[in-house]
């Protein structure tokens, strides 16, 4: 943890209320998000309990798998949520504009433009939690290859028609929310607490209603109190006050509230299907019914209080400006949707359940950049994210105190200004280090020469974008009396190195993984056939 | 057994067998296991030099632009007449002014200007951009445990057959993004590329250097079995063949004593009170700078079996290691205030590889309230332990080994990974044993 945060978090202790940790939005907030509170059964991994979905905050829509155990109950389940899910993400995939890409052609082998498609907008979808992106991840891997009986009329259970396709939108948005910096995915708590330092730990940070209570507590009650009623206090019948955000549920529910209630649905649908008469079967549908109704009431109780604080949360965040670059990593957001549309629109099969050597070793490089722009867009953003990075001694801000011309040796002497900055950071600059500012939205480079008797004034060489003439251009150099910030890390990132397609893999990796054959569906097990 | 161990004669046989198999080995791969200052860098050269007189192209992976420089001064000493091509960056100063020197090195920053040339060096990361139509017949791996899988993988293609060294003790390579999603495959990009070779070619001949020439007779145990409990290697020399003295007498002080301690065993560890303290603990930082500073002034002097008359102790031979960049920094500012410039300061991962007289070490755990993966990781603490010839000094708030016994090692357990022994926890508790026995408490 970073000395400033450590310090809002002290703050945030001493005076009970979570402390800013960013002035600007570093997320992109879609005007009309995708909420999504799933619920998961106790004991059976990948089996949804039900889950409230939509874009309405007041008219959410509540799945609910009364029997989670039974397949065809969450078939149904996911067909359901394929209904919600798919028309949003269709509505934002049929909106286009013209882009260009460079692309490799396949004939001369030559990098050309190409005119692209790219999609006006995203989708997104908004989780409680860390563990929901996990379990959109689990359902879109549960999902991708299961066959619908038109694909494949042999399969032994068919899934929906839309299903698989849900699967692979899910894995999709599952596997970009591993992207730093991007927004297609989003779990709240982590947005909150990227903007919030909170009194509490980061593990404690992970449950919804407790960061909501640090950084917005009722009237009268500090943050550190709230957050132990959100996390803690129970009603009469020793059900908690604020579930949990899920997809696990408290056990305390499961026990005395949710066992007892798919048992009498148990009992219920056995006696429908013993029921010898008409007569005795409208009666005992009655009874199942009712205990249906009983089971998505207890969902709805469980889910609705989670729902109303993801829109709290996007409130409170909503506040917040959005922060300069964030367009930018979302129009990368934007890519990356188009890209995967156009894969199923092409008809390509899912994405393969384990990445090849060369896609992991891409996926790792691209994520590792992003990591690092990200943290340099989040400094270049935001003055108080910048004052973290200057208390770390990444970065320092002063006055420039003089500007001395010098040039560089050589035929055409190219101009190479000295500026002196008093500062009272104290960076961590080593011998010629290399230092940038961000000079029209574009990094300018400079070098460490040394310190001017004290360590608080820093002379710099400028060293680029001052023009090509033997004078540097207007307002390219800094002048005396100017306030400027340096920073010690680069604001753009490099390529890596190319790497070999995936037919080219050498020997140390195993060779070429061979031709890509369409995985199979899952085999059923003795759990999926109860 | 009976039979007296003569480290010259064992490690001579490890690199005849080593050179038989690079240069008439049928596998394509030949991996070298390296334990600290075993003569990594002189087998490199000496394979080099081999294969470039066997007339077949070589090409040099290193890990950084100071390795692959250093590799370059060396090979130009064995051999000046060698046809040598240094490939660099296309940044400012990216190579060692140093090489502008040798006649016979070619540098440039384009594979292509290189053609020709018996051996071309370079790093890895440089490797990565070039593209060739006919790959070289032989490459040598240098550092390859500190190479990324990916790495590896954007090289490999450049190349027919390698000879890989590294030091599997040292620390891991690591990626700023989590990458368990791929943990337990065979080629985990985040993975050591010695790891992901092997997981590939496991019948590929694997070799061991079984004897550091730099680490004294005091430190080599230690090190062995703290950190390479099941490939033991031994020092190159014996007790009492080198010798590190003080012209100025202690003057009792904490600093001094602990120098004393480590002059006649070869560890000292000075002990300061338990605390919880920040990264940059200001009392062990000066504890730091004020052994350094005691070290320059009491004018001291190695005698080694490099040359019979002792050597003085100099900045230049002295170096300060710590875990956190910070830390580095802050070192840094408190020899400046007492007057010390030239004495390198540095993190572990910066200082892999170098070799100095005596070491000052900052204990990675010293003053923590917990023990992250991060800290226990067991290559940082071998790197911080391993880069002395005489004598290595630990600072350290007392405490680490109830830290230790509070934080077990509670990584999650990953399907198909190799689990690396010994863990952190244990090779932490190994050292802090050994380094117990020659504490000297102080109070600063």
């Amino acid at each position: 943890m970073s000395l400033i945060s450590t310090l809002a978090r002290l703050e945030a202790v001493s005076t009970g209320r979570a402390q800013p940790a960013a002035t600007v939005r570093h997320r992109r907030l879609s005007e009309r998000p995708l909420v999504f509170v799933p619920l998961t059964t106790a004991g059976e991994a990948g089996a949804p309990l039900g889950a409230l979905v939509g874009t309405d905050r007041d008219a959410p829509h509540l799945l609910v798998v009364p029997q989670p155990r039974d397949r065809d109950l969450r078939f149904t389940f996911l067909s359901e949520l394929a209904d919600v899910v798919l028309p949003y993400i269709d509505a934002h995939a049929e909106d286009v504009e013209a882009a260009e890409r460079t692309d490799t052609d396949p004939e001369t082998g030559k990098r050309v433009k190409v005119e692209v498609e790219l999609c006006a907008d995203a989708p997104q979808l908004i989780v409680p939690s860390r563990a929901g992106v996990e379990y959109v991840r689990l359902l879109g891997r549960s999902m991708r290859f299961r066959r619908t009986a038109e694909q494949d009329p042999e399969a032994p259970y068919p899934a929906p028609p839309r299903v698989p396709l849900l699967g692979r939108w899910l894995t999709h948005f599952g596997e970009r929310a591993r992207v730093p910096g991007s927004s297609l995915l989003l779990a709240m708590t982590d947005v909150l607490s990227r903007h919030w330092a909170t009194g509490q730990s980061t593990l404690e940070d992970q449950h919804l209603g407790a960061l909501l209570a640090w950084i917005a507590p009722p009237e009268g009650e500090t943050g550190a109190e709230a957050a132990v009623r959100a996390e803690l206090a129970r009603d009469r019948d020793g059900q908690l006050l604020c579930p949990p955000a899920g997809p696990a549920t408290d056990p305390a529910f499961d026990n005395k509230l949710l066992a007892p209630a798919i048992e009498r649905y148990d009992r219920a649908r056995t006696a429908l299907a013993a029921s010898e008469d008409g007569l005795e079967a409208d009666d005992r549908l009655g009874g199942l019914t009712a205990a249906e109704r009983e089971i998505r009431a207890l969902v709805a109780s469980r889910t609705r209080p989670t729902w109303d604080a993801v829109w709290r949360g996007l409130d409170l965040l909503r506040e917040l400006p959005e922060a300069g670059r964030v367009e930018e990593r979302w129009t990368r957001d934007r890519w990356s949707f188009t890209g995967h549309r156009d894969r199923v629109v092409a008809g390509e099969p899912p994405q393969p359940r384990r990445d090849d050597a060369v896609t992991a070793a891409n996926k790792l490089a691209a994520r590792e950049r992003e990591q690092a722009r990200l943290e340099a867009q989040e400094a270049l953003d935001d003055p108080l994210v910048m004052a973290g990075r200057r208390l770390a001694g990444e970065a320092f801000a002063g006055e420039v105190t003089d500007v001395v011309m010098a040039y560089s040796e050589g035929k055409r002497p190219s101009p190479r200004p000295l500026v002196t900055v008093r500062t009272d950071d104290r960076p961590h600059l080593g011998e010629r280090a290399k230092v940038f500012r961000s000079l029209g939205g574009k990094p300018q480079s400079a070098e460490f020469v040394g310190h001017e008797g004290d360590s608080s004034l820093v002379v710099l060489r400028v060293l680029d974008k001052m023009g090509r003439g033997k004078e540097p251009e207007e307002g390219s150099v800094p002048q005396k009396g100017d306030l400027v910030c340096f920073t010690l890390f680069e604001h753009e990132q490099r390529g890596g190195a190319k790497l070999p397609d995936p037919e080219q893999t050498p020997w140390t990796h195993g060779g070429p993984p061979g031709e890509q054959v369409s995985e199979p569906a899952d085999a059923p097990t003795q759990e999926d056939v109860l | 057994m009976t039979t007296v161990f003569d480290p010259g004669a064992a490690a001579a046989q490890a690199t005849d067998a080593i050179l038989a198999d690079t240069l008439h080995g049928t596998a394509r791969g030949v991996v070298v296991d390296s334990p600290p200052g075993a003569g990594k860098s002189t087998l490199v050269v000496r394979a080099a030099l081999e294969l470039a007189d066997a007339g077949r192209p070589l090409m040099i992976v290193a890990q950084t632009n100071a390795q692959v420089d250093d590799l370059v001064l060396r090979l130009a000493e064995k051999n000046p007449e060698l046809p040598v091509g240094r490939l660099h960056s296309s940044d400012a100063d990216p190579y060692d002014k140093a090489l502008d020197d040798l006649p016979n090195v070619r540098k440039s920053a384009k594979a292509a200007d290189l053609a020709g040339l018996a051996v071309v060096l370079s790093t890895a990361a440089k490797w990565g951009h070039v593209k060739v139509d006919e790959p070289w017949r032989h490459a040598i791996v240098d550092e390859a445990y500190q190479m990324r899988s990916d790495s590896l993988l954007a090289v490999a293609g450049l190349f027919e057959r390698a000879l890989f060294v590294g030091d599997p003790g040292q620390l891991d390579p690591f990626a700023i993004v989590g990458s368990e999603q791929w943990a337990g495959l065979s080629y985990d990009p985040s993975a050591s590329a010695v790891t992901t070779l092997l997981a590939h070619n496991p019948d590929l001949p694997q070799h061991r250097l079984p004897v550091s020439w730099r680490l004294p007779a005091s430190a080599a145990p230690l090190v062995s079995d703290a950190f390479y409990p099941y490939t033991p290697f031994r020092s190159g020399t014996d007790h009492g063949d080198r010798r590190l003295s003080f012209a100025v007498p202690s003057d009792g002080s904490g600093p001094d004593r602990v120098i004393d301690e480590a002059a006649e065993a070869g560890w000292g560890l000075l002990e300061l009170p338990a605390r919880h303290t920040p990264r940059t603990d200001p009392e062990a930082v000066r504890a730091v700078a004020t052994v350094v500073r005691r070290l320059l002034d009491r004018g001291g002097a190695a005698t080694s079996e490099r040359s019979p008359d002792p050597a003085p102790l100099t900045a230049d031979r002295i170096a300060v290691g710590t875990a956190h960049r910070d830390q580095a920094a802050a070192v840094r500012a408190a020899l400046a205030e007492l007057g010390v410039t030239d004495v390198t300061v540095d993190t572990a991962n910066r200082l892999q590889g170098r070799e100095y007289d005596v070491t000052v070490i900052l204990h990675p755990l010293s003053g923590r309230p917990d023990a992250t993966a991060f800290h226990l990781e067991t290559g940082r603490l071998c790197v911080l332990a391993s880069r002395h010839r005489h004598a290595c000094i630990v600072v350290c708030r007392a405490g680490v080994s109830h830290l230790l016994d509070d934080y077990p090692s509670t990584e999650p357990v990953q399907l198909g990974t190799v689990v690396k022994f010994p863990d952190g926890w244990e090779a932490n508790h190994s050292v802090l044993a050994r380094l117990a026995e020659h504490r000297v408490a102080w109070r600063p």
